[in-house]
């Protein structure tokens, strides 16, 4: 038998294994930075600060901001647009709300998943405020108006005349932070997942 | 490796001829690549019959629209436990038997170059299908076999244990796939050198390198799973910042390797089988081995293909639309040398040959079908109907299976030194190659006519196809009970093979006598 030989190649495999594994994971951020810098997936969860200040006005042209929404299944807000529509200039600022209602019977935490359609205007779709940004806690019956600030970029391709921003809101009790009642939650929402 | 029993004989010369061991020691504890071999084909043939089974559930559901024996959430239990089942229980260990029982025989060496590693794998695994088919006590995976997030993050213990049963299968292929790539790089006879290697080493070579590159990806998506499940991180959960849709790019830069995965030992089977019984060498040998090469990476820039439907920007739908189209090459390399090597030769059509020609034909008609789903804007048609479960039947049961079978029926005498029946041979062809398209061919006019998978009713204007494809179904599952008296009956007796088999087979498998002794190659031949 040539068991010594073997040790080098199986060394080397055995490398191979651990690395595509911690490939496996490093598939996470590499898609996470990737959809970030070309704007693929729609994605436009990040907060866009500095270009608020710097961005000249287009005037030549005017884009149609439409705003939609959607409560994801277990999370019981009512939650919609109260501005359906925006008109404005590539640079200006734009403002719009939206509200929530806690529906259930008990303290929950949301969170709101941005999404812009179509996909290749959603690097040029800068919020500089947004209710996204962070975990959304609503008692029982709360209802809560939240705004909205953004800037269409200037760069916008000019075949695009109308942007649709929508959220999604998730149920994140799980994930919050601040909010006592965790294991709570967590149970109510396997029950509802149970049923499903 | 010295305490090991079967080595520990190897250095008495006066041994040699000694038998098996004891019927515990040799299936429990061996170390002999023929022994494994042998479990992990009768594991496979086992596995066989549970996946398909549940196939049975299926078509029985779907003989006629409306719900009449099983409710809709066991429906989805039998889809995603017969995908799992069929694909790491059947198709996967039946080609790992092959590769144990022939790899150390086509090289030349006495056995795999880890023994003990591999008789590690044989055994995780079939735990890996207690602790898989023991969720159908708890409350079996209902998702499908993909495992998409986020339906998988909200189901009960059984997907725990799916989780755990994935994560052990894992490991048994790796280990596989590491011992057959020692064997075929450290063992081989001398003069062997890796362009003389027979075709069935290299297609498994191939294999085992896309088997350790994909398989811990997959551990690593059904991990990121398990903690998203148990331990609050977020990687597919949006609350928290993590993306669905992420899950499903990790599991096809698995899954599609893993297609070829299933495939390509197919692809080295019936190299060696055409070849035989046309009388000709194989045709353009050189090419098979990079076609081989070729599919295996292109296999790994392909896989958003199966999700084109996921809201990918054009620019990426291209592109995975173009690499598709671009493996349909090396694959078409393919099926030209095997109709070159057919072409003039003195053929004859033994049990084998009817299995690895009508591989060839089936085969193709599953590519061509493949084609169709690349087309992006087609797809968007086809996209989770039955003419995607047309397709990858067509390549997986009469590629994969099929070519499986054809090997059994091609290698038995070598293994069981009996000629198995030939006439019932044909006899099992037949109705397993009719039995199959009456099953699966209608699938793709369901598909094309809009009838979605994985759900237990369907329109009534689906009924006839359906029950077209139901009848072939059971035909063919009663049909595989004929492949097991044929196997049985030829381990029990039969006619005495010959050391050759068949008319001047090329290989070093068949310098040895049939049965193959328990050890073989002891010292290596030499290759000229």
């Amino acid at each position: 038998m040539t068991t010594t030989s073997n040790k080098p190649l199986l060394l080397k495999l055995g490398i191979a294994v651990v690395a595509m594994f911690a490939f496996g994971y490093a598939l996470v951020p590499l898609y996470e930075v990737f959809c970030e810098i070309t704007g693929i997936g729609g994605k436009t969860g990040r907060e866009d600060a500095a270009v608020a200040a710097v961005a000249p006005v287009d005037q030549s042209r005017t884009i149609t901001v439409q705003f939609t929404s959607t409560s994801a299944v277990g999370l019981p807000w009512d939650f919609g647009p109260i501005t359906q529509t925006v008109k404005l200039h590539p640079g200006e600022v734009g403002d719009a709300t939206y509200f929530a209602l806690n529906r259930s019977s008990r303290r929950m935490v949301g969170q709101a998943v941005p999404s812009v359609a179509p996909q290749k205007a959603a690097k040029y779709f800068k919020k500089t405020e947004c209710f996204c940004f962070r975990n959304q806690p609503l008692d029982s019956g709360e209802r809560k108006e939240m705004p909205i600030r953004f800037i269409v970029d200037r760069d916008l391709p000019k075949d695009v005349k109308t942007i649709t921003l929508s959220y999604s809101f998730f149920n994140a009790d799980k994930f919050a932070d601040e909010d006592k009642s965790v294991s709570d939650a967590v149970s109510t929402t396997g029950q509802i997942e149970a049923t499903n | 490796m010295a305490t090991d029993h079967t080595h520990g004989h190897d250095g008495h010369d006066d041994h040699h001829d000694h038998g098996p061991p004891p019927f515990f020691t040799r299936w429990f504890m061996s170390t002999n690549h023929k022994d494994i071999g042998t479990l992990y084909l009768l594991f496979s043939l086992a596995m066989l019959f549970v996946g398909g089974s549940m196939a049975m559930v299926i078509r029985a559901e779907l003989f006629q629209p409306g719900l009449q024996f099983v409710d809709p959430h066991f429906f989805n239990q039998m889809t995603t436990m017969h995908a799992l089942v069929m694909i790491f229980g059947a198709v996967m260990p039946g080609f790992v038997g092959f590769a144990n029982w022939m790899l150390p025989l086509m090289v030349g060496a006495p056995d795999m170059a880890l023994p003990r590693l591999n008789n590690m794998s044989f055994w995780v695994l079939f735990m890996a299908f207690v602790l898989l088919l023991s969720t159908l006590l708890v409350g079996a995976p209902a998702g499908g076999w993909t495992m998409y997030a986020p339906l998988s993050i909200q189901g009960g213990l059984g997907i725990d244990m799916m989780i755990f049963a994935v994560h052990m299968m894992g490991i048994s292929s790796i280990l596989g796939a590491i011992n057959v790539i020692v064997t075929c790089l450290n063992m081989r006879a001398p003069g062997m050198t890796l362009m003389k290697m027979p075709m069935f080493v290299w297609t498994w070579l191939i294999t085992s390198f896309l088997l350790i590159a994909v398989m811990p990806v997959l551990a690593g998506a059904v991990t990121m799973l398990l903690t998203d499940r148990n331990f609050g991180t977020a990687f597919f959960d949006p609350a928290g910042g993590g993306d669905p849709v992420m899950f499903q790019h990790i599991f096809w830069f698995f899954g599609h390797p893993e297609v070829y995965i299933m495939i390509l030992p197919a692809f080295g089977i019936i190299s060696h089988i055409i070849p035989t019984f046309a009388r000709k060498p194989l045709f353009g040998y050189d090419s098979m081995v990079f076609a081989t090469a070729g599919i295996a990476f292109l296999s790994f820039v392909v896989w958003a293909h199966h999700m084109f439907t996921v809201g990918m920007p054009l620019s990426g739908e291209l592109f995975f639309m173009y690499s598709t189209m671009l493996i349909a090459i090396p694959t078409g390399v393919k099926i030209f040398n095997w109709v070159a090597t057919m072409w003039r030769g003195s053929m004859t059509f033994e049990t084998p040959m009817l299995f690895a020609v009508s591989v060839v034909v089936l085969f193709t008609i599953g590519g061509l079908s493949g084609l169709m789903l690349a087309i992006v804007p087609a797809d968007f048609q086809y996209h989770d109907t039955y003419f995607v479960v047309a397709h990858f039947h067509y390549v997986l049961f009469s590629g994969a299976v099929m070519a499986m079978m054809g090997g059994a029926y091609f290698w038995l005498p070598k293994w069981t030194g009996h000629m198995y029946n030939e006439r019932l041979g044909k006899v099992h062809f037949w109705l397993t190659a009719i039995f199959f398209n009456v099953t699966f061919f209608p699938q793709h006019f369901l598909g094309l006519a809009g009838m979605p998978r994985r759900i237990p009713d369907y329109s009534t204007q689906f009924t006839e196809f359906n029950q077209w494809s139901s009848l072939g179904a059971f035909g063919l599952g009663i049909s595989q009970l004929l492949f097991v008296y044929i196997v049985f009956a030829c381990i029990r007796g039969g006619k005495q093979a010959t050391a050759e088999v068949w008319e001047n087979p090329e290989g070093l498998e068949w310098t040895v006598p049939s049965p193959a002794p328990h050890h073989t190659f002891e010292t290596p031949p030499r290759i000229s």
